[in-house]
């Protein structure tokens, strides 16, 4: 179990099939929260520069002492042939490590002279074995794998068996080699072994890393003259895996082994035999891979698949022309472009998974020297006259081939100037060209020869292009090629880009920038590891002029915007302006009186004529026509007219009612809702039907909503934001939640806020919970987690990690209900899963018809369901399908090569290989959907994280420190430790990995610095000494978990720790003491339960997983212990809550005491006993029955 | 932390203080008492003055009663310009409250546009909204919204509902995601030195070289006077809805900001008070 299989960066492009729109989920972010990725390229004089999608400027590589002859990109990493004609691999740097263990085990047999010694019987395995005791493996014997490694620690004993801590010294029992070992010694334990385990870091990041050479020098003979890294797409292979292939000197073709995310620099090179002498290869993302050849033509490997990424064989694609052979190619997923010998470019027509060879050639504008199919099928070539760089323009998925050649004239970044400072690189003149070029074609060799013989280094191609008049060469559409112009034409053609940038060539013409300053031709470019999608806006063409750019700089990010003296005088004068025009007139009669109703009710109704009677000050009225779930069985939807009435009272507060107006035998009425008795309203976009339900205190209790819903969703996201702005308006809240508030989110992915009221958490009266006011704000999360100083955390389903903004609104919440900055761009990416069952009889073997009572051959994971393909849909008109199907081998359980699952019957256990006994067999196929929507969160990128804890603090800890202590775990089971967050930077600065010894799936951190976590095998650990000053703390100790159950999650007040099992049991920790704070035993408080969260007032909140209601049940119900004391923390009973479909809950954040406190008295204690040598369990409470919060 | 949003209900609510006076000349049966309202800056004069033509009706016979109209110090007042506009353009140094003269007589035809019902208030704002997206978005959102939402704008305003008003509005304000601000900025530069009722002309909220015009660049372009004054010593205030903004404010924030409810932005050059 390797915890640091891979980054982000990595899932996030693991993509099924030949989706091109998943590609873009990782990547569709807003400006601001839009990771970026590098093109890399390298220069005639063997220098590798990256230039950032959100960057203007190339940045020379660290690490630049060695000169590059060829660089080959992924996402994570580059590999690359220096001029020593070694291949060296560029792994970039991030927060978590990559990690492998390494495992020995010592085996011991008893005898009745010494015990249990190291003497084995002859027949026995090695004293120090691997896990399967064939290997002799000596600790001394276990070496780094190459300089790029070291260890991390020196080997220790792994106490741990399967979540459970053994005894002394980590040995585990068994009655001979090899058997079942067990933790306990028992009379006929004969044989006993443990293990030893050490972790390996590889160290080399964000430098080149020789890769070693092949220590038979007679298997590789030659250097290598071209490499190409791609394959990290194939459909449903194991994440992080890469291909890379080389081509040798010799024209032979080769293949790295066992290259992976944590395996970078791979095993050994074997020889994939070609029926030709390979010039040059491509690997495309996919399963591509296209090799070039001397004669001419280009190899196709066909065969590549999960199972098999070398390949099985090759087909042979002739060139264009048979005059002019291929001279290089480049695959993508679904494209290859080749160059000629001629130094025309071709585009493969037809090319894909299945038909890899492509069905015919078309010829592209322009020549070019080489070109390089990245992410996307984006396509970038060096100029072949020019050797300037060039961005295919218009790269779509429904164009593939793009629209025209534009060139990139991002400048350099100097040595010594920053990034931010554009004036000054600009006054350098640096990225000015010192000739206009026109179109390519138009460009003879001997042109530029004739002013420049020979290449020169001051010699800058670069197209210059003011601000106002983008460089782009004059090619147009692919079939459309243009006649050739001679170079005195082109000039003519382009008399204003002559005359623009002949101004901005002066000064170079004067003085000679450094060679260093400026950069050069280029000769190799690859946009493996480049992410541009057709909505990045790419800062590459233009070059602005210093004030423009710091001008427009300004105008595009936020901030200064916000604080713009511009903006303040407006504010400053309106609030002027109504004290001179408004402050001695107010005696003085509005000329608009708010008039009285005299709107169409559809239906006379005394009482709203009572209601206008009470309050003169009504009433505007949105009316419309909706559907309404009705109340009465049997439950369907019936048309209603709805109506909001809004008035004003006496006292000056706006309140409305809704009224829905049905028919019933014929007979009309109508049923009403205050708004300002509105708990809720949600979105509940099922059925293809746009409806949303409309909670009140009392609904809440019947577990029964009012369900309506709408004909478009325009018209239910008008009545949403209209109902919302309502119901806000009558609680008066408004603007961004306080630090305070309680955040949780719908099993849909809605967040929702509440504002404690002050007595919510009061001893006695309390606010019965079923009475907050739930507000929805935009976005899309599976988990969010807050903390009194106002830093929110969440996490998407596809496991970004989302910090709020501080806006509020987004998603449908649009206009007047929506902050107007702090709102970004949104996305999360879920998998929808499907089974294919098969039934196996003598004649045919397994098939899809299975037995009369059997469950559908294509079903849910419950089987009750049928499930086709076909029929089914995303989870609800938000989403939309991003991918195709595709098995998911990484089912628990495992698989076959098929990914076929085997039974004895359904249902059952299934594992992953056919034995005799299996009658049945499933498969299960994944879909990925994509949703987009705003919300006031950005991306905190790149690592994707699966759980989040940030430290509650109670109200007296504000302010005690800059540093806000965050926990995560990483999608990947990594522990990590956010530093710098703090209330102006609650996205913090970057990440602390914290050392486990396998994956961890949850973590929770106290008001006292007190760290809990979970391991994904269901145990629990502590985590010691964790202070502001030591912020990781120091080491793990391994909790055992409640007997014969296994723990998902933790959650820690500020003393209190509460876990849960998988079994939806929540146990409480019995003596946490200052001076243990391990705590002695588990107990037992209340099943039902699915998700828990400990405030800092150790107030514990609960999404029970079913409430019966007076009407109906609802699963997902927020619910709050009653009864929580210093005495008695584990509580007494369930106030029940807003329920159904909630998902996660957060009141780590709610520091509001009520009036009497109840937990000071405990924080208090909390301190003084901190210190003391030894402390006894402060808690008196004894077990004792709770209810659970299940009725069903 | 100030919102934009608090803008928008800041020039909504903006109120004119304003004493209505009978016209001298008037023939009436007892004296008229001078009424005094406060007027919704972005409402329309006749829009919001039916308890001043109630008020002075009722010392009025009826058949010296014909259409009403109002005048501020011998400039007869346009209806069809929003209340705000008129005040900033022709009252705004002078103290407050508003001293409007009220006539019954003499209606100044060439001067004037009639009034006779709230319906030809109702086509002019709904035409100066429709033009004002015409160029904001080649009429494209006013076209796609429904009867009923061009309703609800107008009795938005005729009511004073800032929130049913713009929960319509709002749409007219957006625009797309790729471009920086809307295609041609709805907006009128009011002089009163000159004979020309307004100005205006075509003007984009983007530069071509993607930087947002300002102010001071709309008023560079179309009416230079009113920066560069070529007499030198006379200075004009730029005005908009009662507040100078900064030369430097982005067009197009104010565009969305500072329109009145037809979605114009209707400035004033006025000269500076001299005192």
């Amino acid at each position: 179990m390797s915890l640091d299989r891979l980054p982000h960066h990595l899932t996030a492009r693991k993509w099924p099939g030949r989706s091109w729109d998943y590609i873009l989920a990782g990547m569709e972010r807003s400006a601001a929260a839009m990771p970026s990725s590098e093109l890399w390229a390298v220069d005639l004089f063997g220098r590798v520069f990256t230039l950032s999608t959100a960057g203007r400027h190339w940045e020379l590589c660290r690490d630049a002492q060695l000169e590059f002859k060829r660089v080959s990109a992924a996402a994570p990493c580059c590999w690359g042939i220096a001029c020593d004609n070694q291949v060296y691999v560029h792994v970039g740097a991030s927060d978590v490590p990559i990690r492998c263990r390494e495992e020995a085990y010592e085996n011991q047999r008893w005898n009745p002279v010494g015990g249990f010694c190291e003497t084995l019987l002859p027949s026995d395995r090695w004293p120090w074995s691997d896990v399967s005791g064939l290997q002799h493996r000596p600790l001394d014997g276990v070496a780094l794998p190459s300089p790029h490694w070291e260890w991390e620690s020196d080997w220790y004993v792994d106490e741990n068996f399967g979540g459970e801590p053994t005894e002394k010294g980590g040995w585990t029992y068994a009655i001979d080699f090899p058997a079942t070992y067990t933790r306990d010694k028992k009379w006929n334990s004969c044989v006993r072994r443990r293990r030893w385990t050490r972790y390996r870091r590889y160290k080399s990041r964000d430098t080149w890393a020789k890769i070693p050479s092949e220590d038979d020098p007679q298997r590789l003979p030659d250097p290598f003259s071209d490499i190409s890294v791609g394959g990290w797409e194939i459909t449903d292979e194991p994440v992080g895996r890469l291909s890379v292939w080389a081509v040798s000197l010799q024209g032979k073709v080769w293949y790295r082994e066992d290259v992976s995310h944590p395996n970078p620099e791979g095993s050994s090179w074997s020889l994939v035999d070609t029926p030709g002498e390979a010039v040059q290869i491509s690997c495309g993302p996919h399963d591509l891979l296209w090799v070039s050849l001397w004669e001419g033509q280009a190899l196709v490997r066909e065969g590549i698949n999960r199972n098999n990424p070398k390949g099985s064989s090759w087909s042979v694609v002739e060139p264009p022309t048979s005059e002019n052979g291929i001279l290089h190619v480049s695959a993508g997923v679904g494209v290859v472009w080749a160059v000629t010998k001629d130094r025309k470019v071709w585009f493969r027509r037809g090319v894909n998974s299945h038909n890899p060879c492509g069905t015919s050639w078309i010829e592209m504008v322009g020549e070019m020297m080489m070109v390089n199919v990245g992410l996307n099928d984006q396509v970038w070539g060096i100029g072949w006259a020019d050797r300037a760089l060039y961005f295919r323009h218009g790269v779509t998925q429904s164009e593939l081939s793009g629209k025209t050649w534009k060139a990139i004239v991002a400048g350099r970044e100097c040595d010594g100037s920053h990034a931010g400072s554009l004036s000054s690189l600009l006054s350098a003149g640096c990225f000015f060209g010192d000739e206009v070029r026109g179109g390519g074609e138009s460009r003879v060799p001997s042109d530029s020869e004739a002013k420049r013989p020979g290449p020169d280094p001051e010699h800058d191609v670069e197209v210059a292009g003011p601000a106002s008049a983008p460089a782009e060469l004059p090619w147009t559409n692919i079939d459309l090629k243009e006649p050739k112009k001679g170079p005195s034409h082109a000039a003519a053609d382009f008399p204003e880009a002559t005359n623009l940038s002949s101004l901005a060539l002066l000064p170079l013409g004067l003085e000679e920038p450094d060679s260093t300053n400026c950069h050069a031709l280029w000769a190799w470019v690859s946009g493996g590891g480049c992410a541009v999608e057709a909505h990045t806006t790419l800062k590459w063409f233009t070059v602005h002029s210093g004030l423009s750019a710091s001008m427009q700089m300004l105008s595009l990010s936020i901030t200064p915007a916000q604080t713009a003296a511009w903006r303040k005088q407006i504010f400053q004068q309106l609030t002027e302006r109504t004290k001179r025009e408004l402050e001695n007139f107010r005696h003085y009669e509005q000329a608009v009186e708010q008039v009285g109703s005299a709107r169409v009710h559809f239906f006379q109704h005394t009482f709203i004529e009572h209601l206008l009677h009470a309050s003169p000050e009504s009433v505007w009225v949105k009316t419309g026509a909706l559907q309404w779930w009705c109340d009465w069985k049997p439950h369907k939807w019936v048309d209603v007219r709805v109506a909001l009435e809004q008035f004003t009272g006496h006292d000056g507060v706006r309140d409305s009612i809704l009224f829905i107006y049905y028919v019933v035998h014929e007979e009309k009425k109508y049923i009403h809702v205050f708004l300002n008795e509105v708990t809720a309203l949600v979105p509940v976009l099922i059925e293809a039907k746009h409806s949303f339900a409309v909670y009140t205190p009392e609904r809440t209790r019947q577990r029964w909503p009012v369900r309506l819903a709408a004909a478009t969703e325009q018209d239910m996201s008008d009545w949403l934001a209209l109902l919302d702005l309502s119901c806000c308006e009558s609680r008066r809240v408004h603007g961004r939640p306080s630090p305070q508030a309680i955040w949780s989110v719908t099993c849909k992915g809605d967040i929702f806020v509440s504002e404690p009221s002050p007595d919510l958490e009061a001893p006695e009266h309390w606010l019965p919970c079923d009475q907050m006011f739930w507000r929805q704000m935009g976005g899309h999360l599976r988990v969010v987690e807050a903390n009194s100083r106002g830093v929110v955390w969440g996490i998407g389903y596809d496991h970004t990690a989302w910090v709020y903004t501080g806006g509020y609104g987004g998603g449908c919440f649009q206009g007047l209900a929506s902050s107007t900055s702090n709102i970004y761009t949104q996305s999360d990416v879920k998998c929808v899963y499907i089974y294919e069952n098969q039934r196996w009889n003598p004649v045919t073997g397994y098939t899809s018809r299975g037995l009369p009572t059997d469950r559908y051959m294509w079903s849910d994971a419950t089987g009750l369901q049928e499930c086709t393909k076909a029929s089914t849909k995303p989870p609800s008109l938000q989403w939309a399908w991003v991918s195709d199907w595709f098995v998911d081998f990484s089912v628990p359980g495992g698989t076959d090569q098929e990914g076929w699952q085997y039974a004895s019957d359904f249902p059952a256990l299934y594992h992953g290989h056919k034995t005799m006994k299996d009658f049945v067999r499933r498969r299960c196929w994944t879909r990925k959907c994509k949703l987009v929507t705003s919300g006031p969160w950005l991306e905190v990128a790149p690592i994707a994280l699966g759980d989040v804890s940030i430290i509650p603090e109670s109200p007296g800890a504000h302010g005690s420190g800059p540093g806000i202590a965050l926990w995560a775990v990483s999608d990947k089971g990594d522990v990590l430790c956010r530093l710098g967050v703090s209330e102006l930077n609650p996205a913090g600065s970057s990440w602390l990995h914290v050392g486990t010894d396998q994956p961890f799936a949850s973590v929770s951190i106290g008001g006292c610095y007190q760290v809990w976590a979970v391991a994904r095998d269901g145990s629990a650990f502590y985590r010691g000494s964790v202070s502001p000053s030591k912020p990781a703390g120091d080491c793990w100790y391994l909790i055992p978990s409640p007997p014969k159950q296994r723990l998902k999650q933790v959650s820690v007040g500020h003393t209190a720790v509460f876990a849960l099992d998988e079994n939806g049991n929540l146990w409480y920790r019995q003596g946490v003491t200052p001076s243990y704070p391990q705590g002695t035993s588990w107990e037992h408080v209340s099943n039902n339960v699915r998700h828990v969260s400990v405030g800092p007032l150790d107030q514990v909140w609960v999404i029970a997983n079913k409430v019966q209601g007076s009407h109906s049940l609802s699963r997902g119900t927020v619910c709050r212990r009653t009864g929580v004391q210093p005495l008695e923390p584990k509580g007494q009973g369930w106030d029940y809550g807003i329920g159904g479909g909630w998902d996660h809950l957060s009141v780590r954040a709610s520091a509001t005491r009520g009036p009497r406190s109840s937990s000071q008295e405990t924080a208090g204690k909390w301190r003084r006993e901190q210190g003391l040598p030894s402390g006894r369990s402060q808690v008196a409470g004894a077990p004792q029955e709770t209810p659970n919060p299940a009725c069903c | 932390m100030t919102d934009d949003k608090d803008v928008l209900r800041d020039v909504w609510f903006g109120r004119i203080p304003t004493c209505f006076t009978l016209y001298q000349d008037e023939i009436t049966e007892r004296e008229a008492e001078p009424y005094y309202l406060l007027l919704p800056r972005v409402s329309y004069l006749t829009l919001v003055t039916d308890k001043v033509k109630k008020h002075f009706q009722k010392v009025m016979r009826q058949e010296d009663i014909s259409e009403i109209w109002f005048e501020y110090e011998g400039t007869p007042l346009k209806w069809h310009y929003p209340i705000g506009l008129l005040f900033d353009l022709l009252a705004s140094s002078s103290a407050l409250p508003w001293n409007i003269t009220v006539h019954f007589k003499s209606f100044p035809e060439k001067d004037l546009l009639h009034c006779p019902s709230k319906d030809v208030i109702e086509a002019h704002f709904m035409s100066c909204v429709k033009e004002a997206d015409a160029l904001k978005h080649k009429s494209q959102v006013i076209n796609e919204m429904q009867k009923k939402d061009h309703k609800q704008l107008w009795m938005g305003l005729q009511n004073d509902r800032f929130d049913q008003f713009w929960a319509i509005n709002r749409k007219l304000m957006e625009y797309p995601a790729e471009e920086n601000g809307f295609r041609y900025i709805p907006f009128r530069i009011y002089q009163t030195t000159t004979e020309r009722p307004f100005i205006q002309k075509l003007f984009r909220p983007v530069a071509t070289d993607g930087q947002l015009h300002t102010l001071g660049d709309l008023l560079k372009e179309v009416c230079p006077s009113a920066v560069a004054p070529e007499d030198g010593g006379k200075k004009n205030q730029v005005m908009i809805h009662g507040i100078e903004p900064m030369l430097e404010t982005p067009l197009q924030w104010l565009s969305e900001h500072l329109s009145y409810p037809d979605n114009f932005l209707h400035i004033s050059i006025i000269p500076q008070p001299t005192d």
